[in-house]
Parts: C-alpha cells; structure tokens; sequence
C-alpha cells in the first residue's frame, strides 16, 4: 500500500490550554507530520504547539463498552464539590 | 451546496416499526439528536450515503481550487492576490478536512480520489464552469460560497460527529470567502469605472443560473431525500435552501448595481420572497453528464496533478522507510 | 544602478520575492498532494507578503509617490532587479523544491544580515521575514533530502534539477557596484559570509539528500541589474494585465 499513512493532530491553543485533537492529515513521516500540520491547521494563528501521533497507533475505547464504562461514575455524586453544603458563615471554599 | 443528488440505496423510509433492533436503536439517537460517531454500529445505508455525500463535498472543494487559481497570477493588486491565494488555499484545506472525516469510515482517501479521476464520483455541477474576467473571482466568493454557506450552516448540525465537526471548521472559514468575493465586486461596481461594472455584469450573467442549479433539482419528492433527511445528514430540502438564496441575493446584487439576468424575477409579497424564472434543468444534466464546458479540463487537471506527483509521493514514503529502519537498527 | 542604492536593494529583494511567489502559486490547485498544496500555499503567501513590504520600502525611498503595487504592476521587466533564479519555470516539482531550496539558502543568511542594517526599516522588514523563512528553508531542506534520498527515480530527479539551476545560484553570492556600496553604507551585510553560510547548508543538505554537488562553472547573471531572461516578460505581461488593460481601475 503506497498511500501515506493517516496522522491525527493535535493543537495547544493560544491560551495555554492542553492540546486539543484538531483533525487529520496524510504525511509520509512525523517530521512532515508536524509540518503540514502548521501549514493546515494553524493558518488563522490558532496554535503555539502540535502533536501528531499515527492514527493506527491511537487505542480507543470501544463503543459498546460505553455503558460499564463511564455509566458508573454517574452515580458518585459526593466527587462533586456541589454534593457538599458548606455552612454560609465558613464563607467561600 | 457541494453535494448534488446523493443517492441512498432506499427504496422507501423505513419506519421504526419496520426496523430491526439496531436500525431502531440507531433511528432513536439520531431523532434524539445524539452524535454518530465512526465506530459505532451504523446501517451499512447511512455509512454509504455518507460516504458518497462527504467525498462528493470534498471532490468539489478540490476541484474548485482550479477555477479561483486561475486568477491568482492575474490578481489586479498584490492585496487581491494574497487574499485568493490564501481563499483557494481554504478550499484545499476544506476538501481535506472533508477526505478525512470520510476516511473515519473506512475508506481511503487514495480510493476516493481514484473515484474522484476516474469519472465515477461527481463533484459540484458549478465548477464546471470557465472564469474569464477578474469578476468571476467576485462572483465565486459571493454566489458560490454564498450558496455552499447556506448548506453548510445547517450540517453543522448533522448526525454524523465528523461530518458535523468539519463543517464548524469549515463554516468558520467559509464567511471570509464569501465577504471577500463580494468586496471584490463592491469596488469594482460602486467605485470602480464603467468598464468594470459591465464585466461583472457579464460575470453575474454567465454564474447566476449555474449558482442556482448548485441546490440541485427538486427533490420534494424524493425518497434519497427523505432518507437522508430522516438520517440527519441533510437537514433543508432544496428548494427551501434554493428560495433562501435567492431572497438573500436579490438585495445585495441591487446594492452592486448589478441586473439579476432573469426577466421573472419579482418579489411575492404573500409568500414573502421572490418568485424565479424556471431553471434549464437540461443544462444541469448535461453538465452532470460531463459535457460542461470546462469538465474535460479540470478532471484532466487534476488527474495530471495526481499522476504527475507519484514520484514524489513514493519518493518521500521511500525515505520515510529507511529512516524508520535506520531507527529501527539502531 | 540607479543613485539611491536603498532603493536598489529593496527592489532586488521585493521584485524576487515576487516573481518566486507569481512561480510558486503556478502550482496551486496542481500540487502532488493535498498537504503540498496547502504548504506552498503558505510560502506563496508569505512571499506576497514580504513584496508589500520590500515594495512598500521602495516607494517610499524612491519618494515619488508610487506605491508598491504600482511598482509591482507598472514596471517592465528591464526595471526588474529580481535574481534570474526566480523566474526559472517550474519544471517538476522537484525543480521547484530545488529552486525553493537553493534561493531560501541564500535567503536566510541575508536576512540575517539585513537585521542588522543601518536603515531601521530595512532592519525590521528582514526581522520579520527571517521567521517566515526560517519555516520555508527547514522545509524545503527538508524536502530536498527526503526526495534526494528517497527512491532511484526521485534522486535522479533532484539530481537533474540541482544540475540544471546550479548556475543560477552564483548570482545572487557575487558582489556588484551596488551589493559593494550599500555594504559600504551599513544598509546591507557584506556578501562574504552570506555566500559562505550558503555554501556551508548546501553542502550539508546535498550531502544528506546523497546529491552530487554540480563542479562550479559558468554562472548566469543579470537579473540585479535588469538584464533577465525571455520569462521574465511572459511572468509580467500575465501579472499585469488587468493594470495595464484597465489603467484607471481600482480594485
């Protein structure tokens, strides 16, 4: 197969957030990657760092797996702070 | 609208009772207005539409580089060259958003451009058609953009998660083509002599029909339609997409000064939009069928593109390898 | 040359960038990929860019109330001062990474030097251009070694490529009464060690990309000082069209 391999990329915004996946490209190497990345989605100053990793590398969860994987944690509502009345003299916290 | 007359493989709409369990359950999430996303179960129907609908989208957003980038070496002023340089340069990054969005479900992209050259997928009927004077830049950023807009905003809202989060990307984009084009067109018509108000006359002349043909035939009847409305992939029929047009042209063409060439144009107060001339629907086919008067052309160019880059393409993948070995040994 | 080599200089640097941006976008919509499409897009671009400024330095120098683009569009090609290299035809694409190659290699270290000119505008103009094509030469280096190195065919094709520009690269390292004089004033660096860095990447990017250095010979040259190739009227009579068929149009 002669066809260049498939990269997913990913994009630190402007504001210091984490990288967020931005989309995909044809490269034949992670160098290239990287710069065709700058050059296809960067073009409106959208970035200050990529990543490209080979989509055949990336693990996914599978769909049918949603259910007992994240239906769980749904129902451990004391990891949220709002769970908690905090008495209104304490203040913020 | 770059899709024209996608094809479904449906007979009839199924209702939810006709379905099996998974059509069913596939059915509720879309009317519940939940993403599909590329891995999960999908009826092998709504996979294919898409696949066809998106590399459609994509094959035109490539093919439609050509007519624009016939310009940029004439650009009238280094400004205007830089703004279509960087425009049609959108339309390539469009039409690879779009290869990659189809790609998520399980084709390749080298399988669709050889679709793409070897004359079994369609792109949009509307760049089949020449640029012969600086206004047609105009008249493509405003027309033709401004049509492709009117499609695209919707599908943003589509059922398919890739599909719908290219199209955000590409809408983002989208409204600098079509605010240029018409700037273009604005100077040439309100500040410019008379010379270039009459070529963009000649311009809106030769585009408008071809622009309303992009929306593609009627198809309040259609059951390709329906499936595809059903499945949330296309949102507005076409002749709802088509009057939307219109009535939003109609006064910024007025603003330009421009003459809208269709003597059955007139503002229907009761439905409260503009009543059209009837479409040459034989033009459409025809130009579907290939016989545009530019189709041999851009297929020819972009094969040429293609063929021409293979050496280049297994050069850099050749080299690619033996670092990768080199790595590999070391 | 003319008695303001400021002025000389700004067109030497603007009118080449332009004529290589007018043969870079040839390829737009017709590149081997769509990445490459997007990326020569993007040096097409930049180069426009620094036109407007190098131009824009031009006029302003000049003092006779042209502007960039009436330099850019009202010009024949005797006034022209753009370095032959650049209105080479395309060729394949690896003549054109070739061409992008052996000119961003020289680019570069001018640039560096004209940050440090005498003319604070000239400084800032080269500030600003060394980060757009410190980006182009890592690319179109990058390219060269990968194409050289990468399978019979393509090597022999950037082999043929070099061969054929090679004497086009001589122009832009020899000093004339102009380069002398405005490396007198402090406007702009001594050709010296912008041939020397030159030289320096080429032999390290040749050697990389497996390439043959060509045996130095005959080199071409002209275009500094207005004396081009027959492209070079074709380049303009095309660019130029709408400005000249219509001289009382704006746009």
């Amino acid at each position: 197969m002669n066809e260049w391999p498939l990269w997913e990329v990913f994009i630190r915004g402007q504001h210091g957030l984490s990288h967020r996946h931005v989309g995909s490209l044809h490269a034949p190497d992670a160098e290239k990657a990287i710069m065709a990345a700058r050059d296809v989605y960067t073009r409106r100053n959208e970035g200050v760092s990529i990543w490209v990793v080979e989509t055949r590398h990336i693990a996914a969860s599978a769909p049918g797996d949603k259910g007992p994987l994240f239906d769980p944690s749904n129902s451990k509502a004391y990891r949220h702070p709002t769970f908690f009345d905090i008495p209104e003299e304490v203040g913020a916290m | 609208m770059y899709a024209q007359m996608v094809k479904t493989d449906a007979n009839s709409v199924k209702t939810l009772d006709e379905m099996d369990a998974n059509e069913r359950a596939f059915q509720q999430r879309i009317d519940a207005g939940i993403k599909i996303e590329p891995k999960e179960w999908m009826p092998e129907g709504y996979r294919k539409t898409l696949i066809r609908q998106i590399s459609q989208h994509a094959h035109s957003e490539i093919v439609g580089q050509l007519p624009e980038a016939n310009w940029i070496s004439r650009a009238p002023t280094l400004e205007r060259k830089a703004i279509l340089l960087a425009k049609v340069q959108d339309e390539a990054g469009h039409g690879l958003y779009l290869y990659c969005a189809a790609e998520t479900l399980g084709v390749s992209r080298d399988e669709l451009l050889e679709q793409l050259h070897s004359g079994k997928a369609k792109y949009s009927s509307i760049f089949n058609y020449p640029t012969l004077n600086w206004a047609d830049v105009g008249m493509i950023g405003w027309l033709v953009d401004g049509a492709a807009i009117m499609n695209q905003v919707p599908l943003q809202r589509c059922s398919f998660g890739p599909y719908s989060r290219a199209m955000i990307r590409i809408c983002k984009e989208e409204s600098f083509h079509q605010r240029q084009g018409y700037d273009a067109l604005v100077k040439m018509c309100r500040q410019g002599t008379p010379e270039q108000l009459e070529m963009a006359q000649d311009s809106i002349n030769r585009w408008w029909w071809p622009a309303l043909m992009m929306f593609g035939p009627s198809d309040a009847d259609s059951v390709h339609s329906a499936q595809s409305m059903a499945w949330k992939i296309k949102i507005n029929s076409n002749d709802e997409l088509r009057q939307k047009f219109v009535d939003q042209t109609v006064p910024q063409a007025e603003y330009l000064g421009l003459k809208i060439p269709d003597p059955d144009l007139k503002w229907n107060e009761e439905k409260g939009g503009y009543d059209f001339g009837e479409i040459d629907w034989t033009e459409f086919y025809e130009v579907i069928k290939g016989n545009g008067p530019c189709n041999k052309e851009r297929l020819a160019a972009r094969v040429k593109a293609w063929d021409d880059g293979a050496w280049y393409r297994e050069g850099l993948l050749a080299h690619a390898r033996k670092k990768n070995a080199a790595k590999a040994a070391a | 040359m003319s008695d303001l080599p400021l002025f000389d200089l700004c067109l030497r640097m603007g009118d080449t960038c332009l004529v290589l941006a007018q043969r870079t976008s040839e390829w737009i919509g017709h590149a081997p990929v769509l990445e490459e499409d997007i990326g020569l897009a993007n040096i097409a671009l930049d180069l426009v860019g620094q036109t407007q400024l190098w131009l824009g330095l031009a006029a302003e120098v000049e003092g006779k109330g042209r502007s960039a683009d009436e330099l850019a569009y009202r010009r024949d090609q005797g006034a022209y001062r753009n370095l032959l290299i650049a209105e080479r035809p395309n060729g394949d694409f690896g003549h054109t990474l070739m061409r992008q190659y052996l000119f961003d290699a020289w680019h570069y270290p001018m640039l560096q030097g004209l940050t440090a000119s005498s003319d604070s505008r000239v400084a800032e103009i080269a500030e600003k251009a060394l980060k757009e094509v410190s980006y182009h030469i890592a690319r179109s280096a990058d390219l060269v070694i990968s194409l050289g190195d990468g399978t019979p065919e393509s090597h022999a094709r950037m082999q043929a490529a070099l061969n054929d520009l090679w004497p086009y690269t001589g122009e832009m390292l020899i000093v004339d009464e102009v380069d002398a004089a405005l490396c007198e004033a402090g406007l702009a660096p001594d050709l010296e060690p912008v041939s020397a860095a030159w030289h320096a990447h080429v032999e390290a990017t040749l050697t990389q990309a497996t390439l043959a250095k060509p045996a130095s010979g005959y080199m071409h040259k002209g275009g500094k000082r207005g004396l081009h190739s027959e492209h070079l009227g074709y380049i303009l009579a095309e660019m130029q069209f709408l400005q000249r068929a219509y001289p009382t149009a704006t746009w």
